[in-house]
């Protein structure tokens, strides 16, 4: 008894307790929640499981990133496929967005008036529209305005942009055919090729991809690039006042001692803009493109596992959100302390006006 | 920003996995026919716009095959062919709408298969279309058969039993379609209508309904002769409601056997009073009492019939060949003219 009231009267001990029980509750509840699915899903003759995932998938997909896929492999192959895909279009819409927002919001704080007029209605045109909308415009201009494969536009024999996408070159590995020692397996260089038939080529970029990409990477632009403008202006004049008494250059002050100070104001809030792209990379199932939640959707409907596969999506989603946030707070600590060392409270003093 | 999966995209199949995990007594048994007498409706899931099957026109009023059979439904049920709510679902909606109870009937150009008749908790009722998956492609393109789509890019709508016979197809004949799987409509038939795609492939009914709304000149496409899978389409119910089940089969087979008896919305009444066939008289309810057994009234395909119309009626009026769709009867001709359409003997 003593003991007991002597660890209820105990501060932490007590705080302990408190968390405990709210543990208990939360698991039961999660607990509940999970029996009475099944149950009802019992009752009411749904089949239910994931073991479908290694059944034959039995559907083709129209592109692939990295690994090759056909309807006799399985489920869960296909769902790589369509995650694999995801990944392509979200890291080219984070470069894409990162590097586009940058220029635009350095642009947004230029004194050239021209410059500072553009870059505003870039952001408020696109930053006010949605994206749903923008994709769709995107692909509808792309698959309508661009000439059939047939007569496609080329540059310098190497690329041809037509309905079939965007062709470039690149090297691919060539196996050694199989009992011909002669032929080494080596990388060759393969460029698309054009005949009346249309363009042939190891590397394409599919209209849908192009769309989707471009839609994502122009609408994050825009917020990334008011999250750079405003970081900027959370820099002390007199820091750039300073710079200037000491002779720097413009482009040495922007690069030396605004970015620098500003990254730790940007990296929070580009951390959400990161994340949005990528859960907004799912839109991409309405221009066609074969992204995890395309993919989903398809097995899905074949299957009628509705739970498991948005339980899949949700897992997938999670999972890559919290990866990037991880990446995005270890680049957060390391600007942090960029200017000095173990000071927490640097950026206060440094917006601190003299 | 919303992701792909916001709730107004996917209620139905929201609310549903919510009631899955939340509510605790599940007990639909017997319970449809009830609240449609309660709430004096029926609640139809119907296309979100698919002409000649199920669309709304610019008053709000739906049409189409699909949609007349829901209203002969409520016709045989409630007395009127107007007492039923349309909700217009997407694919992907449209089995959690229907297993949550959201609607009484699912009448959406659904194709019927053993997947979805043993697993989804659902019952298919009977074959109100019969279909096949086919190939649109552009008439300059000068492609007699589906065979000939070596390597082709082949526009697909998601949410259906269409990529798996596509991938069949393809695999059985060496083509190596590549197919590109759209979940809205508009940007399916963009990319088709602008040459992106080579061929547009769903079930043929589709392809003509999309042909006669959505091409610039339909002269200029045409419906390749092969048909590349078996799409039985009809209405669907709940499991575990087998009174429901029994009167939403047995209007349909009410319907066609009307046709089969020589009865349409014109001379129904005559024939109610001169007739002198024992089968007509049984099914007008005449002789003997069939509505009774199903719980409804002695009318109940008399009036379905007087108000919607029978079989070639509703076809006629919806698909067949002075509607813009122009389909033929085909294997829906009934089984006495070559047809597939065989009503189960009512008596």
């Amino acid at each position: 008894m003593n003991t007991l009231t002597h660890l209820w009267n105990h501060k932490r001990y007590r705080l302990y307790l408190y968390q405990a029980v709210v543990l208990i509750l939360l698991g039961a509840a999660l607990f509940w929640l999970g029996h009475n699915t099944w149950i009802n899903l019992k009752q009411r003759g749904i089949q239910s499981g994931f073991d479908f995932l290694s059944d034959t998938a039995g559907f083709d997909i129209g592109e692939t990133f990295l690994i090759t896929f056909d309807g006799s492999q399985t489920y869960w192959q296909a769902f790589l496929v369509g995650l694999l895909n995801t990944l392509k279009v979200s890291l080219c819409g984070l470069v894409l967005a990162s590097v586009l927002g940058l220029w635009v919001g350095l642009g947004r704080g230029s004194l050239h008036p021209l410059i500072k007029l553009f870059c505003s209605t870039y952001i408020e045109l696109i930053r006010n529209v949605p994206l749903m909308i923008q994709l769709l415009m995107w692909y509808v201009l792309l698959v309508e305005y661009l000439p059939p494969s047939t007569e496609p536009y080329s540059w310098f024999h190497h690329f041809y942009l037509s309905q079939e996408g965007f062709a470039y070159p690149g090297f691919i590995w060539l196996q050694s055919p199989e009992g011909n020692p002669t032929l080494s397996s080596h990388w060759i260089w393969s460029r698309p090729v054009f005949d009346p038939q249309g363009v042939h080529t190891d590397f394409n970029w599919s209209p849908e991809f192009l769309s989707i990409t471009l839609a994502l990477s122009l609408y994050t632009s825009a917020f990334i690039a008011e999250i750079v403008r405003a970081g900027i202006q959370s820099v002390a004049r007199g820091q750039i006042e300073a710079a200037q008494s000491l002779a720097l250059t413009p482009w040495q002050i922007k690069r030396w001692v605004v970015l620098p100070q500003a990254a730790r104001m940007i990296t929070p809030p580009l951390t959400n803009q990161y994340l949005n792209l990528v859960k907004n990379s799912s839109l991409a199932v309405v221009v066609g493109y074969p992204d995890l939640v395309n993919i989903a959707n398809t097995a899905l409907n074949q299957t009628g596992r509705a739970l498991e596969c948005i339980a899949i999506l949700m897992l997938v989603y999670l999972t890559l959100s919290l990866v990037i946030a991880w990446g995005m707070n270890r680049t957060n600590d390391k600007v942090r302390h960029y200017l000095k060392k173990g000071d927490d409270f640097a950026p206060l003093k440094l917006t601190q006006r003299a | 920003m919303k992701t792909h999966f916001s709730l107004e995209k996917n209620r139905f199949l929201f609310i549903f996995c919510l009631s899955l995990i939340f509510f605790s007594e599940f007990s639909w048994a017997g319970k449809t026919l009830d609240s449609i007498k309660q709430k004096d409706q029926i609640s139809c899931g119907v296309n979100t716009g698919l002409a000649g099957f199920g669309s709304a026109d610019s008053q709000g009023k739906w049409s189409g095959l699909d949609v007349d059979i829901c209203r002969a439904i409520a016709s045989a049920v409630l007395g009127s062919a107007d007492k039923v709510r349309f909700v217009p679902l997407s694919a992907p909606q449209r089995f959690a709408a229907l297993q949550s109870g959201e609607i009484d009937i699912l009448s959406r150009n659904t194709t019927f298969s053993l997947t979805r008749d043993a697993s989804l908790g659902l019952h298919q009722t009977a074959v109100t279309f019969y279909d096949g998956q086919g190939f649109m492609v552009p008439a300059k393109m000068n492609i007699k058969s589906a065979k000939q789509l070596k390597g082709a890019t082949v526009c697909v709508q998601s949410g259906t039993t269409t990529e798996k016979n596509l991938n069949d197809f393809s695999k059985a004949n060496k083509l190596e379609v590549k197919p590109i799987v759209f979940e809205k409509l508009e940007a399916a038939n963009a990319a088709y209508f602008s040459g992106r795609c080579k061929a547009y492939t769903t079930d043929a009914s589709g392809l003509a309904s999309i042909r006669s709304k959505e091409a610039k000149d339909p002269k200029e496409h045409v419906i390749l002769p092969e048909l590349i899978s078996k799409e039985p389409l009809g209405p669907m119910v709940r499991r575990g409601d087998d009174e429901w089940l029994a009167i939403t089969k047995w209007v349909i087979y009410g319907l066609l056997e009307a046709e089969e008896l020589g009865i349409d919305s014109k001379s129904v009444e005559n024939l109610k009073n001169q007739s002198t066939d024992p089968a007509v008289l049984r099914l007008l309810g005449k002789s003997d009492d069939m509505g009774k057994l199903l719980g409804l009234d002695r009318e109940w395909i008399a009036r379905a019939v007087a108000q919607v119309g029978n079989y070639s009626e509703i076809f006629d009026r919806n698909v067949g060949e002075k509607t813009p769709l122009a389909l033929k009867r085909g294997l829906n001709a009934l089984w006495t003219r070559g047809g597939l359409q065989y009503a189960m003997p009512i008596r």
